[in-house]
């Protein structure tokens, strides 16, 4: 079972990795605000243009 | 920073995006032909064309083209606007694009000529692997650079499962391609025997979980609640749905091993992570499909809503599916059966691919500078095609398989076999062609969204838009 001798280590590597992350977005305040996040997600998009608002800018430029 | 003079990088996104349909195309009408040459086996024309040669283009064309470019092109879209900043890297952006398509197109001359290491969903040979490596750190790069440079401090958890997805991967390629070159087409991998089957499939799950399966709930994270118009159902149990699963992943690759020559007990533990799974996947999906909760009237008439809410629940529907086929009596009867080859399709059309889909659909008008796709019904008809292709192909494969799972364990009451193997085979016919049937349905969705798509590309302005600064945020 060499092959388990090289995955037991990565693993055991990983899980260490995935802690210290765990700990550095705690520690971080990553999770402070548990609801916000979810509402912001919501106002960081430019909306799709409708093609009115299109043809409006386009008299403006011509203007 | 003014939000004038910044403006996202929508160029390699639109690339991706593009890509992701055509690739689709291609993969998917690999499927159709291989699907075919089962039940007409006339069709396996020439070495290059035959059926052994064909199936591994067509797993790498679905997987890594057409899942690949779906993901590049929607985490380079969230983690633009999540970060609210432009992409970071600079040549690094263009290289990930035509590495990628190099990768594929080198794909698909290697595969038919015959070339394959011969690891399932790894047959690339080893200059291919190097260049994968090279494109994958370019990609990390970017990612994390863009993190990096984000003006918000909080990340949103869509980046972490694609951050996650990013970071498993490179391992897991670079783990389980290790190899001795002996020529510039043929390579021996560094491990043999049981050990190359057990990293090999340490390797294959994996894939499934942080390729097909982190990558993309990043996207469901995204597009889910962008489409719906509300925000997630629970963001905290989205955090967790995070943590939990990658803590955990790891170790349900050798479920795929059961009754073989790797040890019992490392085949117990791969069926007790498998088992342990279910939790953090249904927690994941209840959480997206709930997000339309108070709000399902969008359902009825918003096709990219249909497509997302229906790929979470064929996501519920494979995550109970797997745990319990790596269950060792189920697996019994399940193991090299077509039953298998449905599970991974349950996930891969009802899931992988629709999720994609739904988000592709979401972003080619903002790509385009259109306020919708040119047309809506044409999305309609590409999920209900999409949706009865999947259920075709799913139940004629559970039918398929069960029935030969039961057929090769009959025995005669005096011990001996009551079927013979071909007899499985002609009875598998009828199925086969139900699948292939279903297959076409599923490809002629995507025909129908690459009409749509470049019908509503043209005409349309690709003017670069701009970084918005981040709402209400306090630094």
């Amino acid at each position: 079972m060499e092959s388990v001798y090289l995955l037991i280590p990565v693993s055991v590597l990983l899980v260490f990795g995935i802690a210290l992350a765990f700990w550095w977005s705690v520690r971080s305040g990553q999770f402070d605000d548990l609801e916000g996040p979810g509402f912001r997600v919501l106002m960081d998009d430019n909306p799709p243009q409708p093609s009115v608002e299109k043809t409006k800018t386009e008299k403006a430029e011509k203007v | 920073m003014s939000g004038t003079q910044t403006t996202y990088n929508d160029k390699v996104v639109r690339q991706f995006a593009v890509m992701t349909v055509i690739w689709g195309i291609v993969g998917m009408l690999v499927g159709v032909i291989i699907a075919a040459q089962l039940v007409w086996p006339e069709l396996n024309f020439g070495p290059w064309l035959h059926f052994g040669r064909l199936r591994p283009l067509h797993t790498n064309a679905v997987i890594f083209a057409f899942g690949g470019c779906a993901l590049f092109a929607t985490s380079y879209w969230c983690v633009q606007r999540t970060s609210h900043a432009r992409l970071w890297g600079g040549p690094l952006i263009p290289f990930t694009f035509w590495g990628w398509q190099l990768i594929i197109v080198l794909a698909a001359v290697t595969l038919p000529l015959g070339i394959t290491s011969g690891k399932e969903y790894a047959e690339l040979e080893w200059p291919i692997d190097l260049l994968i490596t090279a494109v994958w750190v370019s990609y990390a790069l970017v990612f994390f650079g863009t993190i990096a440079v984000r003006k918000v401090s909080h990340i949103y958890v869509a980046n972490w499962f694609f951050g996650a997805f990013i970071i498993a991967v490179a391992l897991l390629h670079i783990v389980n391609s290790m190899a001795m070159p002996v020529t510039l087409t043929k390579s021996y991998s560094m491990y043999s025997g049981v050990q190359d089957a057990m990293i090999q499939w340490w390797y294959g799950h994996n894939a499934v979980g942080f390729f097909l399966t982190a990558g993309f709930l990043g996207m469901m994270y995204y597009f889910v609640p962008k489409q719906a118009g509300r925000p997630v159902y629970s963001y905290r149990l989205s955090v967790v749905h995070f943590w939990a699963l990658i803590f955990t992943y790891m170790w349900a690759g050798p479920h795929h091993l059961h009754y073989t020559a790797l040890p019992d007990w490392t085949q117990s533990v791969g069926m007790l992570f498998s088992l342990i799974l279910l939790a953090p996947s249904w927690g994941g999906m209840i959480n997206g499909i709930m997000t339309l909760s108070g709000a399902w009237h969008k359902l009825r008439d918003d096709p990219v809503l249909k497509f997302l809410i229906t790929s979470l629940s064929f996501y519920g529907m494979s995550t109970f599916e797997g745990p319990m086929m790596s269950i060792k009596t189920v697996n019994a009867l399940s193991h090299y059966t077509d039953w298998t080859v449905g599970h991974v399709h349950s996930g891969a059309l009802g899931w992988v691919a629709m999720v994609s889909i739904g988000s592709i659909y979401y972003l080619l008008p903002r790509l385009f500078g259109k306020s919708e796709m040119y047309s809506t019904k044409l999305v309609t008809a590409h999920f209900w095609i999409a949706t009865i292709g999947t259920v075709l192909y799913i139940a004629s494969m559970w039918i398929a398989g069960v029935m030969q799972g039961l057929m090769w364990r009959a025995v005669n009451a005096d011990g001996t076999l009551a079927y013979s193997f071909v007899e499985s085979v002609k009875g598998s016919y009828p199925f086969w062609a139900i699948r292939w049937l279903g297959g076409v349905l599923f490809l002629s969705g995507m025909l129908i969204m690459a009409y749509n798509m470049f019908k509503t590309m043209a005409g349309g302005k690709t003017q670069d838009m701009p970084v918005i600064a981040p709402a209400g945020h306090h630094a």
